[in-house]
Formats: structure tokens, C-alpha cells, sequence
């Protein structure tokens, strides 16, 4: 309809386009100026102020930082604990899937309840009891148990949606597997995870990054440094007063970064996951 | 027969794990702090029984009272801003951007917009606290450099702009996810009803109000409830940015939980105020299953 109109200059929709440029921009503010002065010195910040170009590449702030946090064992730290929470987590929520959602087995409605509380509970009805049971099985400060809590919790929610999505199979599909003589598990690994592999990737990216991104219970748990995760790292070394301007805002750039690459590399798949994890 | 029974015991099975694991982390935990909020305890000594006394000191307690009214104030930056802001650009971005320049340029200013999103909480903090900061934060330099001085403030660090401007970093944080679902969703709307609608003169705010809002109406329910629930979880933001303060300024419930748990080891007191949380969260995850239900059937 637009395309019958006569032609002529529709200054209205540059208009339009350039509020939602200016839009981006200043939702993107806070990731540019705290990229543009990762890379000044001290002193170029202390005369040319946060929205100059940098006089010259001045890596020394990054260095520090990395240096004094051992931010390599911090990524490494956050990478294993993210990883192993994603792979456990997406094999967790689809044995309970299968139970629930194919296997419909006696308080089903009751168990998926129970499971969506706990997707919805906050984490800080569970911290104290945690924190002390750690203590008491000697697991406090252990990155074991941040991983067991957490292939827990974020299995609630894909255990939700699998069941969802698995109640609407095709019954037929797995009866005629069991009598061509298959049992549970093979037909769990042989029909189940093939057809659901879409959705199980989505919840892997999902965990992985709700994981990487988890605060409150990690800085709770695990207190010593070499076991802390890269946000934690990050957020207790703020207001530390021998930090500069400068080094504050490599710190924050470091914390950013792997996140935008997760972001640039699974940007489909978690927005397609998002609305699929809204609706069913 | 028989055979079913047998196959429904084979499924349990699949089951145990998780159960176990929820047992372990989510049940006993959560009875543990049931049972905690009628004792007090230091989490050293063994605790003592106290009925109801924390629930009757909650509801004299002043800090609780405003941790739950700045909650209630930030369900306006998490949930209702980021509802309206989200519906209006998401159907600019659909309806406009996409069809006079191209759907991969809506697409392109969609990501961008949903980037706040995928930061570690506390890390986007960490980054507003820089511009923010006092001294040396780019948001006073700059306002002085323009002239514009004496609007410089003490952002955080003033009772009177610390919850704004805490509003204003969860709004930015927000605005990404209704984006995202409302995205979906247009996607669903009837084009048919929407051109009835244009021959018979609809303006485009009452095609919007009319025709477009019903017909997303179940996302627009979806992104209320789990807004709410997750407004009364901000943590990590408070932590990096306020620390609940100047006073009482910027206190939430979930940072009271935590101070009260951890700072003043007052473990009885602590699960209170989270036991009161989740039961407001039980609440509002009841009407999310009323909706889910409503649109299945």
C-alpha cells in the first residue's frame, strides 16, 4: 500500500531513523565511553576528560588489572563453571522432561508446579540453608558446589519448557520404537534428543550465559580468590582506592567483553529462545 | 495393562536425579528458611524458637517497610516503563523502520537495543558507578564542560537522586526483553484485520490501541509477570551501586535479606524478609500459571 503512494521526499521516516540511531547510542553509551577509556592514561583522562580520543594506546591499565586480579584464572574459573552447569543442566532438565512430558507419570501437573516455583523462587530464600550445608559437607568455597547448585536451578526452567514441548509429540513415533523392541533410554538418545536437539541448544546457550552472569550466590560461596568467577572479581574491586580512573574502566571493559562475544556468536539462537521460553 | 504400569515405573526412573537435586538445593533449603524466620538464630548457636516475633518486628521495622516500597517504586523502571517503551518501539521497529528500509536494519537496531541484556548484572553496574562517580564520572565532567554544571550532582551518593537514578540504570538494563518478545509477537498479528481496519479510516495509534495490543496481549501479560517477579530479585545492582543507601534511600528487599543474613548475622530476622518475598513471588507465579493455562486452553 505504502509503494502506490506518489513518489516524494518522506522526510518523516529519516526523521524516525535518526531517533533510533540516537537511541542506540545512548543505550550503547555506557560500553563506548567505558571503551574509549580503557585505552587512556591516567593523566590523558585527568586533561582531556572521558569523551576524548585517546593520545595513544595505553595498554598499561588492562595490564594491571589483569595482572593484579589473575583474570586468566578468573575467565578460566567462570568458563569451567558455566560449561559444566550448561551440559549437566541441559542433561538434567531433559531426563526430567522425559519423565514428565513423555512419560506423563503419576503428579505430573503437581511435579511441573513444583518445578516452576522453583524456577521463580528467589535465590535468597535458599542462601543461608545452602551456605550452611556447604560448611557442614565441607564444600564451602568450592566451586563443586556452586556447579551442583546450578545445574539445579537452571534446570527448573528447562525442565518447564521441554515438558511442554514434549507433551505435544506424536505418541505413535515412540510406540512403534518400543516395539520394534527399543528400551527408554534408547529411545530417549535415538528419537527424543535428535527431534529436541533445537531447543536443547537454546538452553544450553541460556544456562550457560544466566551462569556466567550468576552474582548472588557465587560471592556468597566462594570466597577465596582464586576460585572467585570474573563478575564477582570484577564487583569486589571496585572502590578499592588504588585503583585509577582509568584501570576502573579496563576492569569494566574486561567484564563486558565476553559477553559480547557470547553475544555476537549466539545472538539467534537466544532471542529465538526468549520468545519460545515466554509462550510455552 | 500391566505393560503400561511397568513402562510408567521405568520413567520414574529418568526422574530420581532431579529430584534428588531439587530436594537437596531448592526443597530443604527453602523449609530450612522457613523454618529459620520463627527462630532466632546466629547461625553459630543453636537457634531458639520465637513464634512469630520476627513477622511482628517486620512489620514495625521501618527499613522493611521502605525496602518494599522502593520495590514496589522500581516495579515502575522494571516493569511498566520497560512494557510501554518496549510495545511503542517494538512496533516502530515492525510496522515502520522494517517496511521503509528493510526488516535487517529493524533486526540490526533490536540487538543493539537488547545488548544491556546479556551483561552480568553486576558488571553493567560496575559501569554505570564510573560514569556516575562524583569526582571524575564522565556524566559531570561532560555536564560541566557543556556549561551545564550546576546539574552535575552526586548521583548516588545524594538520597534525593539515588532511587532515580537507579531507576534510570533498570530501565536501560529492561528495555531489551519486552523488545524481544514484542518483536515475536507482531509477528502474529493478523495483517488482514489491520488493512479492515486502515479502509475504514483507523488512525495509526487505533490500529495500535485496537487491533495490535489485543492480539499481543498474552505476551504482554508474560512480560508483566516475570518483570515483577524479577524486580523483587535485583541484587547484584544494588550491591555494585547503592549498597542500599544513602540511609535507607536505595534499600530493596533482597539487599535487606542479604545484610541482615550476612552482615549482622541475624539469621532468624533475614529469613523473614525472604520468606516474605517468596510468598510474593508464589503469588504473582500463580497468575503466571492461570495465564499459561488460559492460553493453551
Amino acid at each position: 500500500m505504502n509503494q502506490a503512494k506518489p513518489i516524494s521526499f518522506d522526510y518523516k521516516k529519516y526523521i524516525a531513523l535518526l531517533l533510533f540511531i540516537l537511541l542506540v547510542l545512548v543505550t550503547l553509551y555506557p560500553i563506548l565511553v567505558i571503551g574509549l577509556n580503557a585505552f587512556k592514561s591516567p593523566q590523558d583522562y585527568a586533561s582531556h576528560g572521558p569523551l576524548s580520543i585517546p593520545q595513544g594506546l595505553y595498554l598499561d591499565g588492562l595490564k594491571n588489572f589483569w595482572d593484579r586480579t589473575s583474570f586468566t584464572g578468573k575467565l578460566l574459573n567462570s568458563a569451567e563453571i558455566s560449561i559444566i552447569v550448561a551440559v549437566l543442566g541441559v542433561i538434567l532438565s531433559l531426563f526430567n522432561a522425559y519423565a514428565l512430558g513423555i512419560g506423563k507419570i503419576k503428579g505430573r501437573a503437581f511435579l511441573l508446579v513444583l518445578f516452576l516455583l522453583g524456577n521463580f523462587i528467589p535465590q535468597e530464600a535458599l542462601v543461608y540453608p545452602i551456605y550452611y550445608l556447604a560448611k557442614l559437607v565441607h564444600l564451602y568455597d568450592s566451586k563443586l558446589a556452586v556447579i551442583f547448585v546450578f545445574i539445579v536451578i537452571q534446570s527448573s526452567f528447562g525442565t518447564y519448557l521441554l515438558s511442554s514441548v514434549f507433551s505435544g509429540f506424536q505418541k505413535e513415533f515412540i510406540e512403534a520404537a518400543v516395539i520394534d523392541g527399543a528400551n527408554k533410554l534408547q529411545v530417549l538418545f535415538r528419537i527424543i534428543f535428535p527431534i529436541s536437539l533445537p531447543t536443547l541448544m537454546v538452553l544450553f546457550v541460556f544456562y550457560f550465559i544466566w551462569t556466567w552472569n550468576e552474582f548472588f550466590l557465587p560471592l556468597i560461596l566462594l570466597v577465596s580468590s582464586s576460585k572467585q568467577t570474573v563478575p564477582i572479581a570484577i564487583a569486589t574491586l571496585q572502590g578499592q582506592h588504588n585503583m585509577d580512573v582509568t584501570t576502573s574502566s579496563a576492569s569494566a571493559l574486561l567484564g563486558i567483553l565476553p559477553c559480547l562475544i557470547f553475544f555476537a556468536l549466539f545472538q539467534r539462537t537466544l532471542t529465538r529462545g526468549i520468545t519460545t521460553g515466554s509462550l510455552k | 495393562m500391566r505393560k503400561k504400569n511397568s513402562l510408567q515405573r521405568g520413567y520414574f526412573l529418568y526422574l530420581l536425579p532431579g529430584l534428588i537435586g531439587f530436594t537437596l538445593v531448592i526443597l530443604l533449603p527453602f523449609c530450612i528458611t522457613l523454618l529459620a524466620s520463627f527462630t532466632k538464630w546466629n547461625g553459630v548457636n543453636p537457634p531458639h524458637w520465637i513464634g512469630l516475633a520476627n513477622y511482628d518486628k517486620a512489620i514495625h521495622d521501618l527499613k522493611f517497610w521502605a525496602a518494599f516500597r522502593n520495590n514496589l517504586i522500581m516495579i515502575l523502571a522494571m516493569t511498566i516503563a520497560p512494557t510501554i517503551l518496549g510495545l511503542f518501539i517494538s512496533t516502530v521497529l515492525f510496522d515502520y523502520i522494517s517496511r521503509k528500509f528493510s526488516p535487517s536494519l529493524a533486526l540490526f537496531f533490536k540487538a543493539a537495543l537488547y545488548i544491556p541484556q546479556v551483561l552480568p548484572v553486576a558488571i553493567a553496574g560496575v559501569v554505570w558507578k564510573w560514569i556516575l562517580n562524583p569526582n571524575w564520572g564522565s556524566l559531570n565532567t561532560t555536564l560541566n564542560a557543556i556549561g551545564l554544571g550546576n546539574l552535575a550532582s552526586n548521583w548516588l551518593g545524594d538520597a534525593t537522586t539515588a532511587l532515580p537514578t537507579v531507576m534510570v540504570i533498570m530501565v536501560w538494563f529492561q528495555i531489551g526483553y519486552p523488545l524481544i518478545i514484542f518483536m515475536a509477537a507482531l509477528q502474529r498479528v493478523d495483517q488482514e484485520i489491520l488493512e479492515a481496519a486502515e479502509i475504514d479510516g483507523a488512525n495509526w495509534l487505533q490500529k495500535f490501541l485496537h487491533v495490535t495490543i489485543p492480539q499481543i496481549r498474552p505476551e504482554i501479560y508474560v512480560v508483566i509477570v516475570t518483570t515483577t517477579i524479577y524486580s523483587l530479585k535485583i541484587f547484584g545492582q544494588i550491591y555494585v551501586l547503592t549498597r542500599g543507601g544513602p540511609g535507607t534511600a536505595t534499600i530493596v528487599p533482597s539487599y535487606y535479606t542479604y545484610q541482615a543474613l550476612f552482615e549482622q548475622a541475624n539469621v532468624g530476622y533475614g529469613s523473614t524478609i525472604a520468606t516474605v518475598m517468596t510468598l510474593i513471588i508464589f503469588v504473582l507465579t500463580y497468575f503466571f500459571i492461570r495465564l499459561q493455562v488460559k492460553q493453551e486452553g
